[in-house]
């Protein structure tokens, strides 16, 4: 009888333990056995292989027998310890208790190697480390894909941003950059710089020939500047270098000189040496008590036209002591 | 059609011919991105182009390359991962044939979003079985020819599987089990390979 009772409960709770009355173990289900390999179980006390924590630490076999009905936290005495989830019911004098890994299960499933004939054909351990699976190859495939994505929008952003031929910031990015500055309220400077004889590097070595001068002019502009610095293509030779948290003039000014005077220094593209030059002119934002963006780009443009006149190659700052006379004429500090 | 089975054809073409010939399958197509995003969804056009190109490229009819398709997605180490999921379904053949109705609902409790035919599997004894593809578009069962001729090899088992017929948008296949225990298998354990397969 006691026979027929083992095999049909192996079947039903391959976890389960059956104890005597007195707590000493008879039999334990199949799988359960596998979570002691080389070790009986059978003729040792129930409460010497496990030690119980909840609803409470039982320590005798009538705590045990009054707890039948509840869930039982235990965990074996010896390693590894393996939490298990557990319940007790009367069978007779005995008692049956069935064990479970409980949320532990990808553990013991991978400490003792157990496979699906080692769970009961209605237990739904299989379908859920199935589920386990499956979700986490579809939340990869959703990750893959979300990180791919971020990667093309930071890509669509950047070139949304940048000057492709020279890589510097163009239009867009220097309004945002300026549109920034003004409402941090920062003190800073706006240099407009154009280049002198572009077009006639153009004209007579080509337009990869200008390509190649821009670029050259791009790396002088980055290299004279600091990080914090925006230097823009806001045009064909034209440039916008934003000067964060710079107001002194004096500093500003010999920055314009060795720029200018680096730009000076020949070109060489291919056999042709490229000559160009630059002008400059400069707005500071504390010329203005609210400074606005198209003010300050129209007034660094001003001085820029008055270096020009001045025969190029130069800088100067913007003075707003004199009157815009909208002809562009004596804006900039003769 | 769910962007997992155009990028099935993809990986197919890409680990099993290279990754030219699966450039040149997606210009034949008339692809825009090169690569499919296996969790977007696409025109079903978009899945019978890819299937017609590759045919083209391999000049094989569309069966073979559906059944190529199927024994790629269980057999080819790249997608070691979906050979895991199907093993779930079974200890053993014979348990994993009993368990392909259950197939569409596995494939929905992992992407929810992601529609197989119905299934229905028939024993005629003798080792004989038949299973109906239901409702699916057209190629279902040759897909499943190859998955099932996949997965006897990584059961052990010896099988004779034949296209029979479609009817009514009903695609069943032939199954004769000729030797359980034919071969060793490959090994399955139900704590994963976490780190396997990709793509």
């Amino acid at each position: 009888m006691a026979e027929r009772f083992n095999s049909s409960l192996d079947i039903l709770c391959p976890m389960h333990v059956r104890l005597s009355a007195s707590g000493h173990i008879l039999h334990v289900g199949p799988t359960l056995a596998k979570l002691r390999p080389g070790r009986a179980l059978v003729g040792e006390r129930f409460l010497e292989v496990f030690r119980i924590e909840r609803p409470r630490v039982l320590t005798s076999v009538e705590e045990l027998r009054r707890a039948v009905g509840s869930k039982l936290h235990l965990e074996f005495r010896d390693p590894p310890r393996s939490g298990l989830k557990g319940v007790a019911a009367h069978a007779g004098e005995e008692l049956v208790v069935n064990l479970s890994f409980g949320i532990n299960i990808l553990d013991g499933v991978e400490q003792f190697s157990l496979t699906s004939g080692d769970f009961a054909s209605t237990d739904l351990t299989v379908e859920m480390l199935y589920l386990i699976e499956a979700k986490t190859a579809a939340m990869e495939a959703m990750r893959d894909m979300s990180l791919r994505m971020q990667g093309a929008k930071i890509a669509a952003e950047e070139q949304a941003y940048t000057d492709t031929l020279t890589g510097l910031k163009n239009r867009r990015a220097m309004d945002h950059v300026l549109d920034r500055m003004i409402r941090l309220g920062h003190e800073f400077a706006v240099m407009h710089l154009d280049l002198d004889y572009f077009k006639t590097v153009n004209d007579t070595f080509g337009h990869a020939a200008g390509d190649h001068v821009l670029q050259q002019v791009a790396r002088i502009l980055v290299d004279e500047t600091r990080d914090d610095d925006t230097v823009a293509r806001v045009g064909g030779d034209e440039f916008v270098l934003i000067f964060d948290r710079l107001a002194d003039r004096g500093r500003l000014e010999s920055i314009a000189q060795r720029m200018i005077s680096r730009l000076e220094k020949p070109i060489r593209y291919q056999d042709n040496i490229c000559r160009i030059s630059a002008s400059a002119g400069t707005a500071l934002s504390s010329f203005y008590d609210v400074p606005d963006a198209a003010q300050m780009l129209d007034d660094a443009d001003a001085a820029l036209y008055m270096s020009k006149r001045r025969g190029r190659a130069q800088h100067c700052f913007f003075d707003p002591g004199l009157p815009d006379l909208g002809d562009g004429s004596t804006t900039a500090a003769e | 059609m769910h962007g997992l089975i155009n990028r099935a054809i993809q990986n197919f073409v890409r680990d099993t011919y290279g990754e030219a010939t699966w450039k040149r399958v997606a210009a034949d197509a008339a692809i825009d991105t090169p690569d499919i995003e296996a969790m977007m969804d696409y025109d079903d056009e978009v899945t019978w182009a890819l299937l017609e190109a590759v045919q083209a490229a391999l000049t094989r009819d569309r069966g073979e390359v559906l059944e190529n398709i199927g024994t790629y997605l269980v057999s080819h180490p790249n997608v070691e991962r979906l050979r895991r999921l199907l093993r779930f379904g079974g200890v053993d053949f014979i348990d994993f044939l009993h368990s392909l109705d259950d197939l569409p609902g596995r494939a929905r409790l992992a992407v929810s979003d992601l529609d197989l035919p119905e299934m229905e599997l028939r024993e005629h004894g003798g080792g004989r079985f038949s299973l109906t593809c239901r409702g699916g578009e057209p190629g279902w069962g040759h897909v499943m020819i190859g998955i099932l001729r996949a997965l006897a090899d990584d059961y052990g088992a010896l099988v004779m599987l034949e296209f029979r017929d479609r009817r009514r948008g009903d695609e069943i296949v032939d199954i004769a089990l000729v030797e359980h225990d034919y071969a060793e298998g490959r090994d399955f354990r139900l704590a994963g390979s976490g780190d396997t397969g990709h793509g």
